[in-house]
């Protein structure tokens, strides 16, 4: 998984509450087997015509938001289903950061099995964020991870909380099954005590 | 001892580790895997010379993709890439020795409806899937929910799950429910009161008397949109209802096995005491038939309602009203029985068992649908296809025009060919009423069966007591 430390970037506003998992990657783009090239498919029904040509006024499409890396989005990103194509499509458009003031349970957590962070900030906050991002190209925002800190292109930083396992995990790019390899002991020992309390498990 | 919620304490049951912050290993006593949101987790297993840890613990069945048309034995029905996705579960689940329902077993189904039915899913347990309505499974008093393939990949590879505790929320749906009204209108009533992120963070926990009173088909209803609300998970304690449904299922104990289950099982129930985070409370006498008039399943209203207006809304809610009802075609202040459709669909994980058809026959009986109404009904699972024949209710179904399909997820989220043509209007009986979601451009109410079925028949959303 690629590393999370440092990003500074085009934040591109999405200022619709509940942009759900159908938004984000239509189903018919989840017929692959691969988790590659999902990008281009991104937001596919609000980005192109039934003919495949550009939706001119949806945000990444203008100009100033073709090569956004940050999201700033309405309330309950990611709802729906638990397509791990959404952030799979996300990321390999080029966008690293979603900021919201609330996420979906299981979208949050596939961000970042792929090196997507999720920031959840208050509504003020996020609002000040959403009109930063509507300065377009020219404002950049920035994130530190380490710092647990946004920082708009005015220079206002905000802080944000993030869960200390997650954000290890991110800041080193590590493989979730690897760490959970290392404790095999415990789920040997688990599956003995519990096999024998729930034979009929 | 503190008393404790049920949550608690099948979570305290399953906690393989836990690390000083909280992240536990959450051991997993089921997982269910269907075409779609697996290929990438296997692949993931290959590369690093992985095996499923418990592949006797793992059943896999393909149903996102498969028609569910009568002549789908033959491949041509299939598209090329959907037709991969189910060979590559073929594949999977015989390389890595797993439990499976192939598209030919007449036990194949919706991956919610085959668990319970074949007695995998049982009180206490914790059940994942790569799919969210996998909440369907907490109707059994077991800790339920779905879960991203990297998920996927991490359960198949250890059987646990890296997890931290949700907190406690009650909802409990007091007295009883009027008549015409079900289990999905008790699901889409909390929906419409908690907002689709009222649950964010939480596992909820069902209880009142009108959940007591449904039977296990309304509980997995019921507990199959807690997702909707956001909620990690929905449960409801598990009583003599679950015990007798359970019991004589393929994969349920047997014998002195089945006797220590039942012990444990009872034990099962939140103590007197134990802390909720949050209560929603909810008269079961209040509830009426229910539709969903926007693209989200808190746009919730009772069937005697008109559109809302976007000016009643407050912040975000304001603009995306304002998007839904340009998306559906409305205009606010419309009665919602004026609205015309054109589709039904009845089936999916929320609404494809038995009494779900049961409650929907018994309004279509002797009656026609509206001409040139597209009705289809996809059963949940092949055996409920073949108990639905049994019993006459297929025949009731043809009878009035609809189409009588083999058993798939369908036109619940449209990735077979069973889809919505932009502007199409659909009374649908499944979960989401996102846009697209049954086809792009397709609109979606989201009802009961017996209101599908009545919709059917008149050609525009209708209340189904004025059928009764």
């Amino acid at each position: 998984m690629e590393k999370f430390n440092q990003l500074s970037g085009i934040a591109a506003p999405m200022d619709l509450v509940n942009i759900d998992t159908d938004m984000i990657i239509p189903k018919q783009f989840l017929k692959t087997i691969k988790r590659s090239g999902l990008g281009v498919n991104l937001f596919d029904e609000m980005r192109y015509n039934l003919d495949g040509t550009e939706i001119e006024d949806f945000v990444l499409n203008q100009p100033a938001y073709r090569e956004a890396s940050i999201l700033v989005a309405g309330d309950n990103f990611g709802c729906g289903s638990s397509r791990e194509h959404a952030p799979w499509a996300i990321a390999d458009f080029g966008i690293r950061c979603v900021i919201s003031t609330s996420f979906a349970d299981i979208f949050y957590s596939n961000c970042f099995k792929n090196g997507i962070l999720p920031i959840v900030l208050p509504e003020d906050q996020r609002d000040a964020l959403m009109k930063d991002a509507e300065k377009g190209a020219n404002a950049r925002i920035e994130i530190d991870l380490e710092a647990q800190t946004v920082t708009s292109s005015d220079g206002e930083v905000f802080n944000f909380e993030v869960d200390a396992f997650k954000k290890h995990c991110l800041q080193n790019g590590l493989d979730d099954i690897g760490l959970t390899m290392e404790k095999v002991t415990a789920i040997d020992t688990f599956e003995a005590t519990a096999g024998a309390a729930r034979p009929w498990v | 001892m503190s008393p404790k919620t049920l949550y608690d304490k099948i979570w305290d049951a399953h906690v393989a580790d836990e690390a000083e912050d909280g992240t536990c290993l959450l051991y997993i006593d089921r997982h269910l895997v269907h075409e779609v949101t697996s290929p990438q987790a296997f692949e993931g297993l290959r590369m690093a010379g992985r095996k499923v840890r418990r592949p006797e613990q793992t059943i896999a069945v393909p149903d996102h993709n498969v028609p569910t048309t009568l002549d789908r034995a033959n491949a041509a029905t299939m598209t090329e890439d959907s037709r991969i996705q189910v060979e590559a579960l073929d594949k999977n689940a015989k390389d890595f020795g797993l439990h499976y329902y192939p598209v030919s077993d007449v036990r194949q189904g919706v991956v919610h409806i085959v668990g319970p039915e074949q007695g995998w899913t049982l009180p206490g347990m914790t059940v994942v899937c790569g799919d969210s309505h996998t909440a369907t499974h907490g109707a059994f008093g077991s800790l339920a929910h779905g879960i991203g393939t990297s998920e996927v990949e991490h359960v198949l590879a250890t059987q646990t799950l890296i997890q931290k505790k949700s907190k406690n929320m009650k909802v409990e749906i007091t007295g009883k429910l009027a008549p015409g009204v079900t289990a999905k209108d008790v699901t889409m009533a909390v929906i419409g009161q908690t907002g689709t992120a009222g649950g964010t963070g939480y596992v909820i926990e069902y209880c009142g008397e009108a959940i007591e009173s449904l039977s296990m088909e309304g509980r997995m209803t019921v507990c199959n949109m807690a997702i909707e609300g956001g909620a990690r998970a929905g449960l409801i304690a598990p009583d003599q209802t679950t015990f007798d449904y359970c019991m004589g299922r393929p994969h349920a104990p047997k014998g002195a096995e089945w006797e220590a289950a039942m012990a444990y099982w009872k034990t099962l129930f939140t103590d007197e005491g134990a802390h909720f985070d949050k209560v929603l409370t909810i008269k079961g006498e209040d509830i009426a038939p229910l539709v969903t008039w926007g693209t989200s399943p808190e746009d919730v209203l009772a069937i005697t309602d008109v559109v809302p207006s976007p000016d009643s809304f407050e912040g975000g809610k304001v603009n995306a009203v304002k998007r839904s009802i340009d998306y559906m075609g409305l205009t606010a202040g419309q009665k919602l029985s004026d609205i015309e459709i054109d589709t039904v669909f009845i089936g999916s994980c929320t609404n494809g068992r038995i009494e779900d058809f049961r409650a929907a026959a018994a309004i279509l009986k002797g009656k026609k649908i509206k001409d040139g109404m597209r009705a289809m009904v996809v059963p949940g699972s092949g055996l409920v296809r073949a108990q639905a024949e049994e019993e006459g209710i297929a025949q009731i179904f043809i009878d009035a025009g609809f189409e009588w399909r083999l058993a798939g997820c369908s036109m619940c989220l449209a990735m077979n060919p069973d889809q919505l043509k932009p502007g199409e209007r659909c009374a649908a009986t499944s979960n989401r009423n996102f846009e697209g979601r049954q086809g792009r451009g397709g609109r979606t109410h989201l009802m009961s069966p017996a209101m599908a079925a009545a919709a059917a028949i008149t050609g525009k959303l209708t209340d189904v007591r004025d059928l009764m």
